[in-house]
């Protein structure tokens, strides 16, 4: 625990020295993944491991166009964007209704689109899998885009139902005096107010889909395979090529990391489930 | 329903009541809702059905053709199953190593963070805790392959200079579990700490001064002032913690496989084991349905803690 502040100058200089701490603790890893991508793998098996070497982008090019990286990481991107893109639609509706709308069994909905949340997918990767080989989804898109829905769709419905509640129900008073159909209300007046919250859960979905492992590593095993499911396939062998692992991780984690920054102010909101503003 | 149809007669004169907000037809709240449930129905429940009934099979992938009904058999097993339930306690022992510590330094963090002055230095501390939480899950496991591979791994290279002999942590079952316990706090303390950061400044600023000027003790502002805004903030934290611990697998899979032996074979490690390399859907059916009902009751029990409202 910090000391009552005795003398300024120097508390600022301790403050500013953890923090410069925590930042490197934070980002460290990365940097080691970067320059790890960045080394031949004469270099990248030095023991100890070189920290200044001659940097090259060899690895890139061969996981991008030989290794097939390349081919998932559109996998990847066409997953994330359509199973984005359809929990939207799918979920401001819904996060509509219960913003607005009272109901029997409000309540008992809620807790359900929530308790999504907490289900791990290894409970319904299997079925999936049995189910999605009868009738012929293996290995597409299709499976995975449908299966992220069930972290994608909480996620939206929670954090745009957070949004419609706080638009100010005058506006919707009014409209409704005008004679407007609660559909025209919804898409007239609420959701271009409401378009942060769909922004910021539009976001977070894709994170989320673009980060997923264990479906797409027992659904999606050859055409379908999505950039996470390709990296570990390198870790299998007696050479394990180091330098293209990190070539394929930063490949993976820089949109990513582009994307939660540009979030960054709504992330933890968002990753609470709006439980903290 | 039927009141609001009453005080509505056919003709919707402009004279009738207001229509009042909130009580909108059952069709209306139908259409709304529909979309969201079916899609969630044939994803969410849908398999879970499936899965319930194919727990009931002696069922396993390599010998398809001599699939029978064995009723509890398969429950039976898992719920005497020490294998099942070391991986429970496992997944148990991580949350309770690795969650205090992530409260701890994320509290730490965010109290250095709530104090004045370092304004830019602060914002670029802010975003750099950003990085690790939006890591793919996957990469952490990655990264920890290649930073503390016992040769080439810069991590036995750092003991080195603080005199410590290298270290086999990968390979060794209990430090792999540590291992495991490190990167659970590298990825998720950052997480606690925007969290806590953001539950401190919804202290009122008159009344955290008003405090200040009464005592310069840290704690006792912590204990008695700040803490009491920091109890959402810190259930938040518990029930999310709770969630992802159980759900733990992107990381460990690609770190250590749930090796060595078995020493990080948490829960969702072992169901992928039992189904996708033992084959074996049926027990890995029953394992998973025995793990949801712990997660539903969980999940309950935190809901009704903490959302209240709604």
């Amino acid at each position: 625990m910090a000391r009552a502040a005795a003398a300024p100058a120097q508390n600022l200089w301790a403050q500013g020295v953890l923090l410069l701490l925590i930042g490197l603790f934070c980002v460290f890893p990365f940097y080691w993944m970067v320059t790890t991508s960045l080394k031949t793998q004469v270099v990248a098996l030095q023991s100890p491991p070189a920290w200044w070497f001659t940097p090259t982008l060899n690895n890139y090019r061969e996981v991008l166009f030989v290794d097939g990286v390349g081919r998932s990481l559109v996998n990847s991107l066409i997953v994330a964007v359509c199973t984005t893109a359809l929990a939207v639609v799918l979920g401001l509706p819904a996060a509509y209704a219960l913003a607005r709308f009272e109901f029997g069994g409000k309540r008992e909905l809620w807790f359900w689109f929530i308790t999504n949340r907490f289900v791990s997918p290894v409970v319904l990767a299997f079925p999936v899998f049995l189910i999605s080989r009868e009738i012929g989804l293996r290995d597409t898109h299709l499976a995975l885009i449908l299966m992220y829905l069930t972290f994608t769709l909480p996620i939206v419905i929670w954090i745009c139902t957070d949004q419609f509640r706080s638009i100010p129900r005058e506006l919707d008073e009014a409209a409704l005096l005008e004679g407007c159909s609660q559909a025209r209300i919804f898409w007239s007046i609420c959701l271009p107010l409401a378009m942060p919250g769909v922004a910021v859960s539009a976001i977070l979905s894709f994170i989320f889909s673009w980060n997923e492992l264990l479906f797409a590593y027992i659904l999606a095993p050859n055409a379908a395979k999505t950039a996470p499911a390709m990296a570990i396939t390198f870790m299998e062998g007696y050479d394990v090529p180091f330098g293209k692992i990190m070539a394929t991780s930063t490949l993976i984690v820089v949109p990513v990391l582009v994307f939660a920054l540009l979030a960054s102010r709504h992330l933890v909101r968002g990753l609470t489930m709006g439980a903290v503003k | 329903m039927t009141a609001a149809a009453e005080t509505v007669p056919g003709a919707a004169a402009p004279a009738a009541p207001p229509p009042v907000l909130g009580r909108v037809r059952r069709r209306t709240v139908a259409a709304f809702l529909a979309p969201a449930v079916i899609a969630l129905l044939a994803v969410g429940i849908v398999p879970l059905i499936y899965a319930v009934w194919r727990s009931l099979y002696d069922f396993n992938l390599t010998r398809v053709a001599r699939t029978r009904f064995v009723g509890l058999d398969n429950y039976a097993t898992v719920l005497t199953d020490p294998t099942f339930w070391a991986a429970m306690r496992r997944t148990a022992f991580l949350f309770v190593t690795a969650v205090p510590v992530q409260i701890a330094l994320g509290l730490l963090i965010a109290l250095l963070l709530h104090r004045p002055g370092l304004g830019m230095a602060k914002a670029l501390t802010r975003l750099a805790l950003v990085l690790p939480m939006a890591t793919t899950y996957a990469v952490v496991g990655l990264l920890a392959q290649v930073t503390m591979n016992q040769r080439y791994g810069v991590f036995n290279q750092m003991l080195g200079w603080v005199g410590l002999g290298p270290v086999n942590i990968l390979g060794n079952p209990q430090n792999a579990f540590w291992a495991v316990v490190f990167w659970d706090v590298w990825q998720w303390t950052p997480f606690v700490a925007l969290v806590l950061l953001a539950g401190l400044s919804t202290v009122p600023p008159e009344v955290e001064e008003a405090a200040r000027l009464e005592t310069r003790s840290h704690w006792t502002i912590l204990r008695h002032v700040q803490l009491p805004f920091l109890i959402p903030s810190l259930v938040a934290v518990l029930i999310l913690r709770t969630a992802d611990t159980l759900k733990l697998f992107d990381m460990v899979f690609t770190m250590t496989r749930g090796g060595p032996g078995n020493a990080t074979e948490f829960i969702a490690i072992l169901i992928e084991r039992t189904g996708n390399r033992q084959f074996n859907i049926g027990m890995a059916s029953a394992q998973a349905i025995v793990l949801l009902v712990i997660t539903i009751v969980l999940a309950r029990l935190y809901v009704r803690l903490f959302y209240r409202e709604t």
